[in-house]
């Protein structure tokens, strides 16, 4: 299912779908989600707390809780990514890095940041610890970390949160992967930090040709530095389309309320606008029905007999069935 | 999304499940610990009632002797009666463990509360003071007392309540800076209440599931220790019968090859101890997931 | 802060000869009758004519040059009937200390690493074991080791090497039960915490092979609640081991302590007192250094309880 140039694509997301044991019992938290995204490519994936993108991201990355279940595909450079597993799964893991949203939580507290960093290349490339240092060191300086040798040294308490996002990426970037799946990394820091982190990945991107998976929950975000976002909903992806003509010419009703709800500082209104109900967790996703009907505006009959099926529209990709005839007003309306 | 702030009367006077719903909540292991210690106090209430013969008379003829018709454990070493020694020693056994946990969980409860209200000064004072006699071994103060004091349960009783008062003291003032910060509290003061009543009438019984879950577990330790001091002989003394004592006099017994004087006090012991361990510890789970 | 306990710790042994009822000669000759000069002799040593705190700080220093007074009883410096006894108490709590650290953290690390039938059965025979007291614990085994098995004997020091670990395997045995069961559960407890923490998926996202992931990143992290549960326990040893050589009929510092205590042997009770306080502040004094070396996020003196 690409909606692209026809360029073979590096990561490919088919169908996948995800059970979890939850007391007792297994919990589709995943349903069908596919996506894909090319060498070089950003794509953004965004949804609110629950919509299973960060679930999707550790299923990339193969760091589902034991006892999940995997079905569909999810392939990595033409290659099965869940049967992998030893050396070939340790070499995949060198290719596929993963930053996450809390550094502090992320970094082990009694080791030094040298420690921290070199591991992998310690132990999976037999790096010898001198050239990794210097590795590291190098990568410090592109994350805008100048005394990279002192900081080495230190202990992650001894450094603040954005710093220690910084060391992340560094880190991340230190065995040379090809995609980059970023969850939440912006989410923990203040704004001005977010800006300069934003701008380093980007930065970073380009000079090392690195494909992105950006996951967030703030859609102005992802659509600023990714090329396509995809929007998550209930465990389903609900739309796929181009950055630019995500706010403007959305295709799903839910991107079009997200777009909405946020407050903007230049228009005058007398409310906030606010999708009414509570977003739904992947496993309470109806099976037969679309998860976003009893909060949409445009809902119909035929919204609740069937779930909609990801269909193509428009070089994007659309959950909605009523998609074509509502592009252009999508937006939340009063009846 | 956002849930409006419940109305402060509410928070203030949280509808506390009735005592029974919490014993529930321990589970099988909690109520059957629960049903073991309600034995236990009955035994030591009417002990000497129920006992079928004296615990202090016997024939030294007797001595060691099975169980025979009549004598459903047979004797201790003194010829006595072991089943009345044994439902009369429950008293001891377990008045020693409440005085102490009473005193440490009024005392502790105390310096807590005022430290965390006070905070400041006060409260640096009163911790730092708590941490120099912080984990110091009971047992230890408690054989001083008896030197200084002369042997006996008081003594004993008074000791391991001032060796344990620093721990329940630091537990519960946790939970006390924990209430305090609760905007009920500022409420209440903004409203005019006096700390004291603040403390007395809401910090305090908001904080009963955990002072109660402590106190629990509390009275597992503190029964251990003192039947400890009573076998060193620094405790309770002879003839009376308590279980820690038993096993002192009919230690001999057991390498002579009549293990069951001093056993059957050590089991007595042993079961009532892990009733208040399980029970305890399902009080606290209880406790902590209320506070969520 | 350590050595604030010692110096209240000092104070309130020192001053426990006034607290008790009765004048000081009275609680030194520990009700006995003595002649006139005993009296003389013993008012100059105590200095009991001499203002409080100077007695106190004569007595620390008296204390610091190893001389504790003379036993009332057995008319010998404390100091030396210490000094012959503390050798045995030192080895038991040794042994058991030995055993809870082998014992109980290799059944938590076993426990806390793999699920299943190990850790089931770990968790059930240290719920029991948790809650027997030493000398419950004490009957038991000699009934069983000492009596129906003539495996080890019930009473008595032993000599030299191998005799003294004969005689005290019982005592320590009994003296460890417990402490081990609840350094097994902390330890399997911290074990599965620190597996579920977020910095080791990162390591996994990394990578990092299992073998050196549990080593690295979960045993490390977990070695500073182990470490803080393990000293406790140790250092409680050092009172309870009173119970375990009355219990075994041993000649150690703990049951001298008991009998002079019940002979009112006030200086014996005293200095003996003094030594085991001053160890226990000795072990926390090297908890507290350990937790220091593994956790770089604390400075010394400042353990987190």
């Amino acid at each position: 299912m690409s909606e692209g140039p026809a360029s073979a694509a590096l990561l490919e997301v088919e169908d996948l779908v995800v059970d979890l044991p939850v007391e007792g019992e297994m919990r589709r938290v995943l349903h069908e989600v596919s996506l894909s995204i090319r060498a070089g490519e950003a794509v953004g994936l965004v949804g609110e707390s629950g919509s299973g993108k960060s679930m999707t991201a550790r299923a990339i990355d193969r760091l589902l809780p034991p006892g999940a279940a995997v079905g569909g595909a999810i392939r990595f450079d033409g290659g099965n990514v869940t049967a992998l597993s030893g050396a070939q799964l340790r070499r995949f893991r060198g290719e596929v890095a993963m930053i996450f949203q809390d550094p502090r939580a992320h970094i082990n507290p009694v080791r030094r940041i040298g420690d921290y960093m070199t591991e992998a290349l310690r132990t999976n490339r037999d790096v010898p610890n001198a050239e990794a240092e210097d590795r590291a060191v190098d990568l410090l300086e592109s994350v805008g970390i100048e005394d990279g040798g002192r900081r080495l040294r230190q202990y992650p308490h001894e450094l603040s949160g954005g710093l220690l996002q910084r060391v992340m990426i560094a880190t991340a970037l230190l065995t040379q992967p090809r995609l980059l799946l970023a969850d939440e990394p912006t989410t923990a820091v203040d704004v001005t930090t977010q800006a300069e982190v934003m701008a380093i990945l980007d930065d970073l991107r380009r000079e090392f040709r690195l494909a992105m998976l950006f996951i967030t929950h703030n859609l102005e975000l992802a659509a600023a530095v990714c090329d396509r976002t995809a929007v998550m909903y209930a465990g389903q992806v609900v739309e796929v389309r181009a950055s630019s003509l995500l706010h403007d010419d959305p295709l799903h009703p839910y991107t079009a309320a997200l777009a909405a709800a946020r407050p903007d500082i230049s228009a005058t209104k007398d409310r906030l606008a606010s999708i009414p109900g509570r977003p739904l967790s992947a496993f309470e996703a109806p099976s037969d029905a679309c998860a976003f009907a009893p909060r949409c505006t445009h809902v119909r009959d035929a919204c609740r007999q069937q779930r909609p099926p990801l269909i193509e529209l428009d070089r994007g990709l659309t959950r909605c069935l009523r998609a074509d005839e509502l592009r252009g007003h999508m937006g939340p309306e009063t009846a | 999304m956002s849930t409006a702030a419940p109305p402060v009367e509410a928070v203030a006077a949280v509808e506390r499940r009735s005592w029974l719903a919490l014993l529930r909540a321990t589970g099988a292991a909690g109520v059957a610990s629960a049903v073991a210690i309600a034995i236990a106090a009955f035994v030591a209430a009417f002990g000497p009632l129920l006992a079928p013969d004296s615990p202090y008379l016997g024939q030294l003829s007797s001595s060691y002797v099975g169980p025979t018709g009549g004598h459903l454990l047979g004797f201790d070493g003194q010829g006595r009666d072991l089943l009345s020694r044994l439902l009369g020693g429950a008293r001891t056994s377990l008045v020693g463990p409440l005085t102490v946990v009473v005193i440490c969980i009024l005392a502790g409860t105390v310096l807590a509360v005022s430290a965390a209200w006070k905070r400041g000064t006060y409260d640096a004072f009163v911790s730092s003071g708590l941490d120099v006699l912080f984990a110091f071994p009971g047992i230890l103060l408690a054989i001083l007392a008896a030197a200084v004091f002369g042997a006996g349960l008081v003594a004993a009783s008074l000791a391991l309540a001032v060796a344990y008062t620093p721990y329940v003291a630091r537990v519960l003032r946790g939970a006390a800076l924990r209430e305090r910060s609760q905007q009920y509290v500022a409420a209440l003061e903004v409203q005019g209440a006096s700390a004291f009543s603040i403390c007395l009438r809401h910090l305090i019984p908001n904080m009963l599931p955990l002072i109660v879950a402590q106190a629990t577990i509390l009275f597992g330790y503190a029964m251990v220790d003192l039947a400890a001091i009573s076998f060193l002989g620094l405790g309770v003394q002879p003839p009376n019968p308590d279980w820690g004592v038993m096993i002192a006099e009919n230690q001999s017994g057991v390498v002579q090859g009549y293990p069951l004087a001093a056993l059957a006090a050590g089991i007595c012991i042993v079961i009532v101890v892990v009733a208040f361990n399980i029970l305890g510890e399902r009080l606290y789970d209880q406790a902590q997931a209320e506070r969520r | 802060m350590l050595v604030a306990t010692l110096v209240v710790s000092s104070f309130v042994i020192f001053s426990a000869l006034y607290l008790a009822p009765g004048n000081p000669i009275a609680v030194l000759s520990g009700g006995r009758t003595l002649p006139a000069e005993s009296i003389k002799v013993l008012e100059a040593r105590y200095h009991l004519n001499d203002p409080f705190i100077t007695q106190y700080w004569l007595w620390l220093k008296g204390v610091a040059h190893g001389d504790f007074g003379i036993s009332i009883a057995l008319r010998e410096n404390v100091s030396t009937l210490i000094a012959s006894r503390i050798g045995t108490t030192a080895a038991l709590v040794l042994y058991a200390s030995l055993l809870i650290l082998v014992i109980g953290i290799g059944l938590g690390l076993a426990a806390g690493l793999r699920r299943g039938f190990l850790d089931t059965s770990v968790l059930a025979v240290t719920a029991v074991s948790a809650a027997i007291p030493s000398f419950v614990a004490a009957i038991v085994l000699i009934l069983l080791f000492s009596v129906k098995l003539t495996l080890f004997p019930s009473l008595g020091d032993g000599q030299g090497l191998f005799g003294t670990i004969y005689h005290l395997t019982l005592p320590a045995v009994a003296l460890a039960i417990s402490s081990l069961a609840i350094v097994a559960r902390v330890t399997r407890a911290s074990v599965r915490e620190e597996f579920g923490r977020e910095h080791v998926q990162t390591a996994v996202s990394r990578g990092i092979p299992y073998r050196q992931l549990v080593r690295r990143h979960v045993l490390r992290n977990a070695a500073i609640p182990i470490t803080t549960i393990s000293g406790i326990t140790v250092a409680s040893l050092i009172a309870i081991a009173a119970v375990v050589e009355r219990a075994f009929g041993l000649n150690g510092l703990g049951a001298y302590l008991v009998s002079a205590a019940n002979s009112k042997d006030f200086a014996v009770v005293q200095g003996i007192s003094l030594v085991l306080v001053t160890a226990f502040v000795v072990v926390n004094v090297l908890v507290d250094v350990l937790y220091a070396i593994l956790d770089p996020r604390v400075s010394l003196g400042s353990r987190a309880q």
